[in-house]
């Protein structure tokens, strides 16, 4: 285990088998950045409640506006290994590019954008005062209570079914769509690039593959399509360690969930839409080991390329 | 919630008007035959044991569920399940939510009669699953599983049936199953040289953090891990029901009290993390155990939400 994590280091000292800090882990982008100035720039795209910067690392080979993938990890604080398979993600795209030719073909056509740290504030709480927080860290008016589930305060189905109107709940919705600015900051992303094709949201755990929607139990019009796209996908991610996912919609699979980020993208026409619930299956859950990181992010890596290789050979046009 | 609105309920009104509509246009039909939430709020564990609330200074913790929040919440449950209410009966999908919860509760029982330091059950598959209602507003589910021990990795299949009960009083669920023991893993060596290591009443074990924020358990400090989470299912059987999936998330601290009756006796603090609310809730439990006993759980109390908990330990 030692010896693959010394390969994945990659020559910037970051060690992708372990949890690490904000701070690390911004530094790394950096670094990213730096080694592979034509691929990856870092993109601020706001700030969180307590004014922490929020980066995505966009992966681009050129173009203008090309349609796009948009990967998220890390939007719940305590679901750590999200973030850390984020990371490895982020550079194993990195590194791959020109080695790997269908991640090669993918890139010269397509963009991936991907914000590794999509609650910083939440995530900078789990490690310096309480490692099983999740929200974010927005003040409430009229309660000692804060943060709102920033996957209950997107614009779809919002304050309905696995919700909580009580500021003091972990399924808190907030007190309106997007009024939370780490959603509102990639809602006006999306809004504004107009061409995203596939909207990818990475949870822990419970090792699921969801797809639309979670505020209704009815199936979507392309659910059959979903559904084939992620079989195939927990069938690739399976044949590394034999780790088993289920596959079905947010409501049907886990629970009814309101205000969630892949309903809203799926609404706005974002047809590949998706939320990965990465390991285990509640022996750890949300502490899981360090040495399973690298593990984790390998085999869900082939599930993700499996997901983007067939957004990028299944072009579709939506009309607003 | 009375068995004749439940009988009577199949169309469903969805409450919460659609907003961010697809932009394929879709008809909801009056009829969903998938499984529909009851209350438009998610569901609160509500405890059974009384809460103790803690006023302390801090003005960052928040005010734990108390009898009148329970009282309100559940009014609002069943005013909402007037207009959301379709419980489904019959064949279910083994994947779906409503048999893999039925499923943990099995786990969770099994876990209570069979668990050990070296010996401790998760779901791993449900193969079959059906759920037909009973007739004082309970709910019975059949279900096929498999289920794993978390530490050596052995698979059995069983057969199960979980009663939830209904009614006002609610109460734990009850189950039986056709599991008729560990057969394969035979881990009495191992419990009983861990009881004669600690059948002590000098230098009484105590521990913190299991995992801690990294995931990492001392070698050492592995099976009272593993007894913690035997234990927490004790508390999580009981509080389970159709709108709950536990699983134990954190041995807070762990300290060895002296041995009583031959038993091993922990106090225990634990953390369960309930998924449908998505809480993670505190529980004191004493827990004692012999390689001839097994486990048991007493003096479960459920602590008030903690909103400054301890910092992550370095590993």
């Amino acid at each position: 285990m030692k010896e693959s994590e010394a390969l994945q280091r990659s020559g910037s000292e970051y060690n992708f088998g372990s949890y690490q800090r904000l701070e690390a882990i911004y530094n790394w982008m950096d670094t990213l950045v730096a080694e592979h100035p034509k691929l990856v720039t870092k993109v601020l795209i706001g700030s969180s409640y307590e004014n922490r910067p929020m980066y995505v690392l966009k992966f681009s080979t050129g173009g203008t506006n090309r349609p796009a993938i948009w990967i998220d990890t890390g939007i719940h604080a305590r679901e750590w290994v999200s973030p850390a398979t984020g990371i490895w993600t982020a550079n194993k795209i990195a590194v791959d590019y020109g080695k790997d030719a269908s991640l090669t073909s993918l890139l010269n056509t397509m963009d991936i954008y991907m914000l590794l740290l999509a609650n910083p504030d939440g995530y900078s709480y789990t490690h310096d005062n309480d490692r099983m927080w999740r929200k974010t860290r927005s003040r409430s008016p009229g309660s000692n209570c804060r943060g709102a589930d920033p996957n209950r305060n997107w614009d779809s189905g919002f304050g309905g079914p696995g919700t909580s109107r009580n500021p003091c709940s972990d399924l808190y919705h907030g007190p309106s769509a997007n009024s939370e600015v780490e959603v509102s900051n990639v809602v006006n992303l999306i809004k504004a690039h107009g061409n995203f094709k596939s909207f990818i949201s990475v949870h822990a755990y419970s090792q699921l593959l969801m797809y639309p929607h979670g505020y209704s139990c009815k199936d979507i019009p392309d659910m059959a399509e979903l559904d084939t796209v992620g079989q195939a996908a927990v069938k690739k991610l399976a044949s590394l360690y034999g780790t088993r996912y289920e596959v079905g919609s947010i409501c049907k699979i886990i629970y009814p969930a309101s205000g969630g980020s892949i309903d809203w993208a799926y609404d706005t026409g974002i047809k590949y839409s998706f939320a990965f619930e990465l390991r285990d299956t509640g022996l750890s859950g949300f502490l899981l080991p360090a040495n399973q990181i690298i593990p984790t992010a390998s085999e869900t890596w082939l599930a993700l390329k499996h997901i983007m290789e067939y957004v990028r050979d299944n072009p579709y046009y939506t009309q607003h | 919630m009375s068995p004749a609105l439940m009988r009577v309920l199949r169309v469903v009104v969805l409450l919460s008007a659609v907003r961010g509509a697809p932009l394929a246009t879709v008809t909801l039909p009056p009829v969903i035959l998938e499984p529909v939430p009851l209350e438009p709020v998610a569901p609160v564990p509500v405890p059974s044991e009384p809460v103790r609330v803690d006023s302390g200074a801090d003005q960052n913790i928040s005010i734990p569920i108390n009898t009148e929040q329970q009282q309100q919440q559940q009014q609002q449950q069943q005013q909402v399940s007037l207009d959301v209410d379709v419980m489904l009966t019959g064949e279910l999908n083994p994947n779906h939510y409503p048999a893999r919860r039925a499923a943990q509760v099995v786990l969770h029982h099994l876990n209570t009669r069979y668990g050990s330091p070296y010996w401790w059950g998760a779901l791993r598959q449900v193969h079959k699953a059906t759920a037909e209602a009973l007739g004082d507003s309970g709910r019975k589910y059949s279900l096929e599983v498999t289920l794993q021990d978390q530490i050596s990795g052995t698979k059995e299949t069983c057969t199960a049936e979980v009663v939830f009960p209904g009614g006002p009083a609610g109460g734990p669920p009850q189950v039986t199953t056709s599991y008729e023991g560990k057969s394969e893993i035979n881990t009495q060596a191992q419990e009983e040289a861990l009881y004669n290591q600690y059948n002590t009443s000098q230098n009484l074990l105590s521990g913190h953090n299991l995992p801690d924020s990294y995931g990492h358990v001392a070698p050492g400090m592995e099976p009272f891990w593993h007894l913690g989470g035997v234990a927490s299912s004790f508390v999580m059987l009981k509080e389970s029901s159709e709108n709950t999936l536990y699983n134990m998330a954190q041995v807070v601290s762990v300290t060895q009290l002296a041995t009583e009756n031959n038993q091993l006796r922990f106090n225990y603090d634990v953390l369960l993390h309930e998924m449908v609310s998505q809480e993670i809730i505190h529980w004191k439990l004493l827990a004692s155990w012999s390689p001839q006993e097994g486990v048991k759980a007493s003096q479960m109390e459920l602590l008030p939400k903690c909103h400054h908990c301890e910092p992550p330990q370095e590993h």
